[in-house]
């Protein structure tokens, strides 16, 4: 058991890292994308905007 | 050579040169103060490690639709690029320690010869350990990126072929100087690869999400120097607020 969960906890930083809100961001700008696409708009400005705002609001945490 | 294979190439043999770079002085720091031996044995055995996690997670990736491959690769990217991007924004704006590859071979030393006696003509444990580790962690990135790279535009070989490339250019030099590779301009290259898979990221994760790129392929000669331009401007801004807290600080970074 305790292997396990090491394991996970290694995937889960190796993946993630240690801002789990960017991967959450990309994740919701992913989504959003796919229901904008659904839409027919034009849905590829979702991730250039989301970039700029996840890596600014990262850095900001980051350099806090 | 298209340019989707261009930027394949470039992004993974950027990125293993890198993470070479960090493997060489681990293996280098075992190797000279314990156990050659012992050492490549530790790199031999990484290696196979990294060959299996490549060999198995490939195929199983090429047989997803593509759409399907290019949300979960340009999803999985995209969180992998901005955490390299963030933390060479962090580096260049002086917020961060540059990697230096030289303190890092001597801390590396000093656990090394802090670790007990090597026996003369023995197995020493320690310095397979720590190659094995040392191999095994940084590759494991570059094996990612072969990976969803290779199959994402279905050519793992040419992905496989920019890191083998790569590596042998990192070995080769560290031959060649018998010495860490400090000169090695890393941050820059870590940035390079930071806009690289978040530019790769973007344009394929919303491909996958349903969404049309203007230009098609095109429009990645405009994403990437976007992106580069976009991390440039935030290290301006931090760099700014380093200088505003501390002048002294600002001046140095």
């Amino acid at each position: 058991m305790r292997r396990l969960r090491a394991i996970a906890a290694g995937i889960w930083d190796f993946v993630v890292g240690d801002d789990w809100l960017t991967a959450l961001g990309v994740v919701l700008a992913l989504a959003a994308t796919g229901l904008i696409a659904d839409g027919n708009a034009a849905a590829w400005v979702v991730m250039p905007v989301a970039v700029i705002g996840l890596l600014a609001s990262s850095l900001r945490r980051a350099s806090r | 050579m298209s340019g989707q294979e261009i930027g394949l190439a470039l992004s993974v043999l950027l990125a293993c040169a890198v993470e070479a770079v960090e493997a060489v002085t681990v293996v280098l720091a075992v190797g000279i103060t314990r156990s050659w031996s012992s050492a490549f044995q530790g790199v031999g055995a990484a290696l196979v490690a990294l060959a299996a996690v490549v060999a198995a997670l490939g195929p199983a990736l090429t047989a997803l639709p593509l759409n399907v491959l290019r949300l979960a690769v340009g999803g999985l990217l995209l969180v992998f690029g901005l955490q390299w991007l963030r933390k060479a924004v962090l580096r260049a704006a002086g917020l961060k320690e540059l990697h230096d590859e030289a303190a890092a071979f001597v801390r590396e030393r000093e656990q090394a010869l802090a670790a007990g006696e090597v026996v003369a003509g023995g197995r020493d444990p320690y310095a397979f350990a720590v190659a094995f580790k040392g191999v095994l962690l940084e590759g494991l990135e570059v094996a990612f990126i072969v990976v969803t790279f290779g199959s994402n535009q279905r050519n793992v070989p040419l992905a496989a072929a920019a890191a083998v490339v790569a590596v042998a250019l990192v070995v080769g030099l560290a031959v060649a100087v018998r010495a860490p590779l400090a000169r090695v301009p890393e941050n820059a290259m870590k940035f390079s690869v930071g806009v690289m898979l978040t530019s790769f990221g973007m344009f394929w994760g919303a491909e996958g999400a349903g969404a049309s790129w203007p230009g098609s392929d095109a429009s990645l000669l405009v994403l990437i120097p976007g992106t580069l331009l976009v991390a440039l401007a935030m290290v301006r801004w931090l760099a700014r607020g380093v200088r505003r807290r501390s002048p002294a600080l600002g001046e140095a970074a």
